[in-house]
């Protein structure tokens, strides 16, 4: 099955070598990651090539890498039901690139760009109707970013005076706690006044 | 006589509407009683899941999918709970996966008893719901003395399922089993060949095979349109492969397809639970791996390790190696997908779910346009929409 996967994903970057960066198969599943300007034709491609035939595009996500330059991937579902095979391909792209849409290929491309759109802030380019489609009307951010708050920046409360629901600065009784469980066997790091002369 | 002029008018319908199936707006433009375009805007129920869960450990993380699509909650578990197991790369014990498929197909006769009625009360049938509700009680009724809730059960876990099934269960199941079909033969006899429900269904919303692939339908949605292609078949889960079972498809593709295709889910399921009760082996209910899942309860006043693992499972959690994995179930409305990106700690570092709902609702516009607005009304029911899982 790898194998397989392996030679397909192999045959897609032979056809676009100027678009596909890099083919991996992990725990089963074949990835692309492709240049942004290519996506459109890649995809293509995966759509119509007989040996490919992905014809569903399943989902398109966004996931934020802040420490990277380019920080978000935008990840494309796709499934063969020919084949009964999937595909995972990704772009690279940060706030300011748009990525092409893939709308005029899939239609059920739209409203998944939109989401990306909306919780990450991944603009598309030619995408027919870019508005936001989960958040609040008039709502400000793109909350799935990794330094957007869990708590957000805004409550919502009905006014007794105005006689209706005002929008305030969100108040915690308690500070959010996050806590860190990575390495608390491993002791302490950190120099406390007295440590050096432990040392000799 | 002067030529009147119509105006196009635009409606606005929901949020809160008894045929919305939920908190949907629709924003539609009417030529008279035409639809010719729909804006649907939804989000009104959207809870911020996927940021929550990459705020929780891969434990604390599972009861989010219960609420997600709550009229079929167990399912949503199963894909979360195999996408940790992927990831992990652990096995579940034979009993756990049969456990799990019982359920699974539990929830879809819970799903297909509420799509049904709700579909028939749309286009003006009442006496289903009253029937079906009463069935989905007992199916309720095995979620609680399996998991102990009612709704959300929260009762999966990366390695097998929370705790075995109580004694008796699996002879009450059968029970029910066994007056069940009458039931179905009721809701068949009662609206298969009912004159309104026809003239409100046939025809009405139909999508072709390439247009349902084109938009991303799964599920019966995609059967309906004569597409032989169900997760359950096709990537078998797992003990999915050992079941005896047949995948019903539509010929028409139209709402009225759409609802015979769901009749004959239920009788399909049902097959599967007799098959899962009658061959449910004995062994562990979840696997032995401590790192993973809770050691029982007697080996911890006795076992310093066991202690320990319990300690570090409840406070910490497991870590997850680094990977990522697209996961995806059959549920009852389609394909429920997880994707789930591990940074190797024990949170989840990005959890997107792909919801089968999304897919349908969006298609609303292209479906109706051209029908009439009580049309649409009939169109909406025959996606099966839940806003649970469509809001995230």
């Amino acid at each position: 099955m790898s194998e397989a996967l392996r030679e397909l994903g192999n045959a897609i970057k032979a056809a676009h070598p100027g678009d596909v960066d890099e083919v991996d198969v992990r725990l089963g599943e074949l990835m692309l990651v492709v240049k942004s300007a290519g996506i459109v034709r890649v995809l293509r491609h995966l759509r119509d090539d007989p040996s490919c035939l992905f014809k569903m595009l399943v989902d398109i996500c966004g996931v934020d890498y802040p420490e990277r330059a380019e920080r978000f991937d935008v990840v494309y579902n796709l499934l063969s039901l020919k084949h009964n095979r999937r595909v995972r391909v990704k772009v690279r792209t940060n706030e300011t690139e748009p990525v092409p849409s893939v709308v005029s290929l899939f239609n059920a491309a739209n409203w998944y760009e939109r989401e990306t759109w909306d919780l990450y802030g991944v603009a598309f380019d030619d995408h027919p109707d870019l508005r936001r489609l989960l958040t609040d009307y008039g709502f400000d951010g793109h909350p799935l970013r990794k330094d957007f708050p869990l708590t957000g920046h805004v409550e919502v409360r009905y006014d007794e005076e105005q006689k209706r629901v005002v929008y305030d600065k969100v108040k915690l009784q308690q500070d959010f706690r996050s806590f860190d469980f990575l390495s608390p066997w491993e002791g302490m790091t950190r120099q406390l006044p007295g440590d050096e002369k432990a040392k000799q | 006589m002067a030529e009147a002029k119509i105006k196009p008018m635009t409606i606005n319908f929901g949020p809160q509407h008894p045929a919305a199936h939920g908190v949907l707006r629709l924003v539609m433009e009417m030529d008279g009683e035409v639809v010719e375009r729909i804006d649907p805007h939804i989000g009104l129920l959207h809870r911020g899941t996927e940021k929550l869960i990459e705020y929780k450990t891969y434990l604390q993380a599972m009861p989010y999918f219960d609420r997600l699509d709550y009229v079929a909650p167990m399912v949503q578990e199963h894909a979360y709970v195999l996408a940790v197991e992927k990831l992990l790369g652990l096995d579940v014990p034979k009993r756990g996966q049969y456990i799990r498929v019982l359920f699974d197909e539990i929830s879809r006769v819970l799903n297909h008893l509420l799509n049904v009625p709700a579909y028939a009360m749309d286009v003006g049938a009442l006496t289903p719901m009253l029937w079906c509700f009463e069935q989905r009680e007992y199916l309720m009724e095995f979620y609680e003395r399996a998991s102990g809730a009612r709704l959300h059960a929260a009762y999966y876990r990366p390695g097998g399922v929370h705790q075995d099934l109580p004694a008796g269960l699996i002879d009450d199941i059968m029970k029910w089993a066994d007056q069940f079909p009458k039931i179905i033969d009721d809701l068949s006899s009662l609206l298969d060949e009912n004159r309104i429900f026809k003239q409100r269904l046939v025809d009405i919303g139909v999508v072709t095979a390439e247009q349902a692939i084109d938009w991303g339908f799964t599920g019966p949605m995609l059967r309906s349109s004569g597409v032989p292609w169900d997760l359950r078949k096709s990537q078998p889960y797992d003990a999915y492969a050992e079941m005896d079972f047949d995948i019903p498809i539509g010929k028409n593709g139209d709402c009225y397809d759409r609802y015979l295709v769901r009749m004959e889910e239920l009788r399909q399921s049902l097959r599967i639970i007799r098959q899962c009760c009658e061959k449910m082996p004995s062994g562990p209910h979840v696997s032995r791996d401590f790192k993973v899942t809770p050691p029982p309860r007697g080996e911890m006043k006795r076992s310093m390790e066991a202690l320990i693992h319990h300690f570090k499972l409840y406070t910490e959690g497991f870590h997850v190696p680094p990977g990522e994995t697209y996961t995806a179930v059959e549920a009852p409305k389609g394909e429920f997908g997880v994707y789930l990106v591990s940074d190797g700690t024990n949170r989840p570092y990005r959890c997107k779910i792909r919801a089968p709902g999304f897919s349908h609702l969006q298609a609303i516009e292209f479906c109706s346009k051209g029908h009439m607005l009580a049309d649409s009304v009939a169109i909406l029911g025959s996606m099966d929409i839940v806003f649970g899982e469509i809001d995230r």
